[in-house]
């Protein structure tokens, strides 16, 4: 599934997460751009869990930009669930 | 009754550790208009994952007459909480329609329709005049509370600190709940830097029979447990009391007195209910 419209959720708050949604061209594959406070010690699994939830909702053509401060694994799945949702028009509250 | 906006992660991860009877995770008033999806998906997903800790875990969703109610609901039956709140109750007809949806989507989920309950705020004039009949006629509503802020809106005063506008309201809610043996929790008291108001207010509360408050900071926790709890000295008095009246039931012998004061059935039965909240029993 490709993005219909740019969308974001989450907020800067400590132990939250902000997504960003972009659809890309066609054929673009994925581009993430991840930045976390806590990247050293759980960079390698805040990707693990991002990229597991892109191919669970069979993502492609994105631009996922995420600035983590430290959010738990329940609060980074709601928040790209929530994003994931919003670009596809599927809920309230889009950008 | 800790109330947790429902769309604060960090709140929502730390809310077992104050030491609350109770948590609520709120997706009403508490969550911007743009964000009841972001807040429904977060509670629903630390619901499953976050300790609580001995606190009941309630969540209040939305009015179904807001385009957000039915999918807080299908997001959050589910999940079966100890309890849902359900704001702006106003009638024993809509409290029926809310557990036929609630019930329905239990059945879809091969859940039973009996383990969580559901807590009816009272927030309007509507609701405090039909209150008797949302507290009595259901065998899931086991507690009612009263919303103040919105109470007073609906009634087109200002929410002052004596309570003025609300003590009806306050006590008529009470009736209803004691009528029907259920609990009756007091609304918020919304400035945090007032410990000596909130004190006053509280002690109003458990005087005129409410059973709890709501709070919506942890620093007012510890006064609320301080007032609702009974004392030492209550304690001692109620356990010689049951004892004595035990002992008195064995021989025979109806009404007793104790220092000079006649104990009866209703003496006993307040001393039994201060035993049972300071979980004490007798030997």
């Amino acid at each position: 599934m490709k993005p219909k419209i740019a969308a974001q959720s989450g907020t800067f708050e400590s132990s939250d997460v902000i997504f960003l949604i972009e659809p890309l061209p066609d054929n673009s594959g994925r581009k993430l751009d991840i930045s976390s406070t806590v990247m050293q010690q759980y960079g390698s699994s805040f990707n693990r869990i991002v990229t597991e939830m892109l191919d669970e909702y069979q993502m492609t053509d994105i631009h996922l930009i995420a600035k983590d401060k430290g959010a738990l694994e329940p609060t980074i799945k709601a928040r790209l669930e929530t994003a994931i949702n919003r670009s596809m028009e599927r809920q309230e509250g889009t950008l | 009754m800790l109330y947790i906006p429902g769309n604060n992660p960090a709140m929502i991860q730390q809310g077992g550790v104050y030491g609350a009877d109770s948590i609520l995770l709120d997706l009403e008033d508490a969550v911007a208009l743009n964000q009841k999806d972001a807040a429904r998906t977060l509670v629903r997903n630390m619901i499953k994952v976050v300790d609580f800790y001995d606190a009941e875990v309630c969540v209040r969703v939305n009015h179904l007459s807001t385009p957000f109610g039915l999918a807080d609901l299908e997001t959050i039956v589910p999940l079966q909480p100890s309890a849902i709140r359900y704001p702006k109750t106003e009638s024993a007809e809509e409290v029926a329609e809310l557990l036929k949806i609630i019930e329905r989507i239990e059945d879809r989920h091969g859940l039973p329709h009996n383990k969580m309950t559901l807590h009816a705020m009272i927030e309007t004039a509507m609701g405090v005049q039909n209150v008797f009949n949302i507290a009595s006629m259901f065998r899931r509503v086991d507690a009612i509370t009263i919303g103040g802020q919105d109470l007073t809106a609906d009634m087109n005063i200002v929410y002052t600190a004596d309570g003025v506008g609300i003590d009806f309201a306050r006590k008529r809610i009470v009736m209803a709940a004691k009528a029907s043996h259920i609990d009756v929790i007091d609304t918020v008291f919304p400035d945090v830097n007032d410990e000596e108001g909130l004190r006053r207010e509280t002690e109003y509360a458990k005087k005129i029979g409410f059973t709890g408050k709501a709070v919506i900071n942890p620093r007012q926790i510890d006064i609320i447990h301080d007032v609702f709890t009974p004392t030492e000295e209550e304690i001692r008095k109620a356990y010689h009391i049951v004892k004595e009246f035990r002992m008195n039931t064995a021989a025979g012998i109806g009404v007793f007195a104790i220092d000079g004061k006649m104990v009866d059935a209703p003496v006993v039965s307040r001393a039994e209910y201060i035993l049972k909240l300071a979980n004490v029993t007798v030997g």
